[in-house]
């Protein structure tokens, strides 16, 4: 068969994507591209318009996401996505925020902001993606590095343990939780098109391979072989306890996915002169068993 | 608005009011509808006043969980067009650097209060300084326009905090207002004028709906650019990497040449309609004191004081520490002035004064921890006047 080149005129994501700033600038194999895709097709699906939606980005490979996106963009400092997000959600709640930023920048540097946006349920989406390092500055050691994994600041293997960024998620009381792979892009889609619609401080994680910074020293192969091995070693279980979520990353590992949490609580509403509305009574302990509280009072 | 709601914006009229209290009427009166902070002292008050009067108007107060994000948020607030705010002291304006930086680079309008208390670190929480002046013109890092202006009084905690939204408006830049200590924690007369009287520079925003050929980041020959709200259909893109006039990140040395030197060329561009200073009995003056905040209070004292010696001395205050006005100083050494520089730290403003001055200069100071007395003051003014003008003085009070 005769090489031919294959000319698109038109993709229907022209309308989402800043066209004039394309190629983008990662690597061969980076799962930025299906990512940041499936972001854009999810804003067409949300059924939100697009002039109402914003995308807020840190710093990193995956903060240049923003600088792409044919939306208000905002690509801010190291790890301030979330608390500029929060600025510009309560200062215009017609607009839909989404964060879309790495590992590093919303769970190291960031990770005060994670928290307390969370905790407080501001009505954001936050996508991050998961690529195990810090892939802008040459792929050194991030807070989601497994154990034992060789950085380029970890030449004799991680001595840290990885976040479980899911289970953190929840804990501190996002609404909605995901995981998916970069391989699985209609999962991951339907994932970020619901987080988008639906209110509160909703999450994703999203698992990509950066074959440059970190599959080449962890013997995972280029970007190709890493998506075999997403293929190979993923389970698809919603109902998996979250705190068996870490990931290892070794060859005979296994990566869990799923939509991991879906509840309501009330959203952030800035202070006004008359008392919250309601609060959240999902927190206040009850009892399953009412024994316990014959034993208490004993 | 109903009109109530309206008259809930200035609170016309005379108070007796604390200093923090003031400025944070400054901003409910210049319509800031956003405050993101973080308890610090001696700025808590005014975090506490916005978190009292913001939701009276339907303004959003929200209590971030550090300066970073306080300052954060306040950046984000502003591209929705709102007037923003925060306001911190040392310790939170240290954290506050990075983002006043992506303040300047995005040109993104906001004001930022700092309360000064005694540094490095944690210092003195509860005691007056002016030692992060330096700071405040140089704490981010790259070249970019700082304007900073420097209550004297709960009245100016009031009305300088007004000037600095329109400042922030006019530059689209971030303002700061660098008050101390004595002056945010003192209390005395404050009067609020009617709304007609308070000044309101708009923001200028693009002509049409859509940016309509223009660019987001082509400044028009004015230097600043119209800035666009978020949610309205421009589809911009703000980047804190050196960008190209479609706000595109482009970082080649030329590109970056030109945009920082627009933007740093700002403060030169406008300095002559912002540099504010108040001169006392400068006309005959063969010894100036060059004052600002609370040490200015003792400075008045002393000239008071000279004068009726029957000493030419004069007082150039400073409302705005930066744009400095160099040329004023230039000007009065001109015509012979000696010059004496008290401030509660070890000589920052006073760096200036000689530079604009070419020549040396009376430096009196103290860490902070105490307002300058003036006594000591006066007695640093007779010391220049009696010693030899070649020789420069630098004393320390204990």
């Amino acid at each position: 068969m005769c090489p031919r080149e294959i000319v698109v005129n038109e993709h229907k994501l022209d309308p989402i994507l800043r066209s004039d700033r394309l190629p983008h600038i990662w690597c061969p194999g980076c799962g930025l591209g299906p990512a940041m895709a499936c972001f854009a097709n999810a804003i067409q699906e949300s059924g939100i318009p697009v002039d109402e939606h914003v995308c807020v980005s840190g710093i990193g490979c995956t903060g240049r996401v923003a600088g792409y996106l044919n939306v208000d963009s905002f690509h801010t400092t190291h790890g301030r996505a979330i608390p500029f997000a929060t600025g510009l959600k309560l200062s215009n709640p017609d607009l839909h925020v989404t964060v879309f930023s790495g590992d590093g920048d919303l769970f190291a540097i960031g990770g005060n902001h994670m928290l307390h946006a969370a905790r407080r349920n501001v009505d954001l989406t936050v996508i991050c993606v998961n690529n195990f390092n810090y892939g802008m500055t040459g792929g050194q050691l991030g807070p989601t590095t497994p154990y034992a994994a060789k950085t380029t600041t970890t030449p004799y293997g991680n001595p840290d343990g990885p976040l479980n960024i899911p289970h953190l998620a929840a804990a501190l009381g996002a609404v909605f939780v995901a995981r998916w792979t970069v391989l699985h892009v209609r999962q991951l889609q339907k994932a970020i098109a619901f987080a988008l619609q639906k209110k509160g401080f909703t999450f994703v994680e999203v698992l990509s391979p950066c074959p440059i910074g970190f599959g080449r020293p962890n013997d995972l192969g280029d970007g190709l072989e890493e998506m075999s091995f997403y293929r190979r070693q993923s389970v698809v279980d919603d109902q998996a306890p979250l705190d068996s979520l870490e990931i290892d990353m070794s060859k005979d590992s296994t990566l869990v996915l799923g939509n991991f949490v879906d509840r309501e609580r009330p959203v952030y509403q800035p202070m006004g002169t008359e008392p919250p509305a309601h609060r959240d009574r999902s927190v206040i302990y009850q009892p399953a068993d009412p024994e316990v509280k014959a034993r208490e009072a004993l | 608005m109903s009109e109530n709601e309206e008259d809930r914006h200035v609170l016309t009229g005379r108070h007796f009011m604390n200093g923090d209290t003031a400025c944070a009427e400054g901003a409910m009166a210049a319509g800031c509808s956003f405050f993101g902070g973080y308890p610090i002292t001696p700025s808590t008050e005014i975090a506490e006043r916005l978190a009292r009067r913001l939701p009276e108007v339907g303004g959003v107060y929200i209590q971030m969980e550090d300066e970073l994000a306080s300052i954060a948020s306040v950046l984000g607030a502003s591209w929705t067009g709102a007037r923003s705010m925060t306001a911190t002291s040392g310790p939170g304006f240290s954290l506050m650097q990075e983002n006043i930086g992506l303040g300047a680079i995005t040109e993104t309008p906001c004001v930022i209060v700092n309360v000064q208390r005694g540094g490095p670190s944690t210092g003195l929480p509860t005691l007056v300084s002016q030692a992060d002046m330096m700071q405040a013109r140089w704490g981010s890092h790259g070249d970019y326009p700082a304007v900073a202006y420097c209550p004297a009084s709960c009245q100016e905690m009031f009305e300088l905090t007004v000037l600095a939204f329109n400042t922030a408006d006019l530059l689209r830049t971030p303002v700061l207002v660098m008050a101390d200590e004595a002056i945010g924690h003192m209390t005395e007369r404050v009067v609020i004028p009617d709304k007609s009287a308070i000044e309101h520079v708009a923001r200028k925003r693009p002509h049409a709906s859509a940016m309509d050929g223009q660019l987001p980041y082509e400044s028009d020959g004015s230097m600043v650019p119209p800035m666009p709200r978020a949610g309205r259909g421009y589809r911009i893109h703000v980047t804190g990497l050196t960008h190209d006039e479609r706000g595109y990140p482009a970082t080649d040395a030329a590109t970056h040449d030109k945009l920082v030197r627009r933007l740093a060329g700002k403060l030169t561009h406008f300095a002559p309609e912002i540099i504010k200073v108040e001169e006392v009995q400068l006309e005959d003056a063969e010894v100036v004191l060059v004052a600002y905040g609370s040490t200015s209070r003792s400075a008045r004292h002393a000239l008071t004081m000279l004068r009726e010696e029957g000493l030419p001395v004069g007082m150039l205050r400073l409302i705005t520490a930066w744009p400095f006005p160099g040329d004023r100083i230039a000007q009065l050494a001109e015509r012979g002035c000696q010059f004496v520089v008290p401030e509660l730290n070890l000589g920052q403003m006073a760096l200036e004064v000689e530079r604009n001055a070419h020549q040396s200069i009376t430096r009196l100071n103290h860490a902070g921890g105490i307002t300058m007395s003036p006594e000591q003051i006066a007695e640093a003014v007779r010391e220049t006047m009696s010693c030899a003008r070649e020789k420069s003085w630098s004393m320390s009070i204990s």
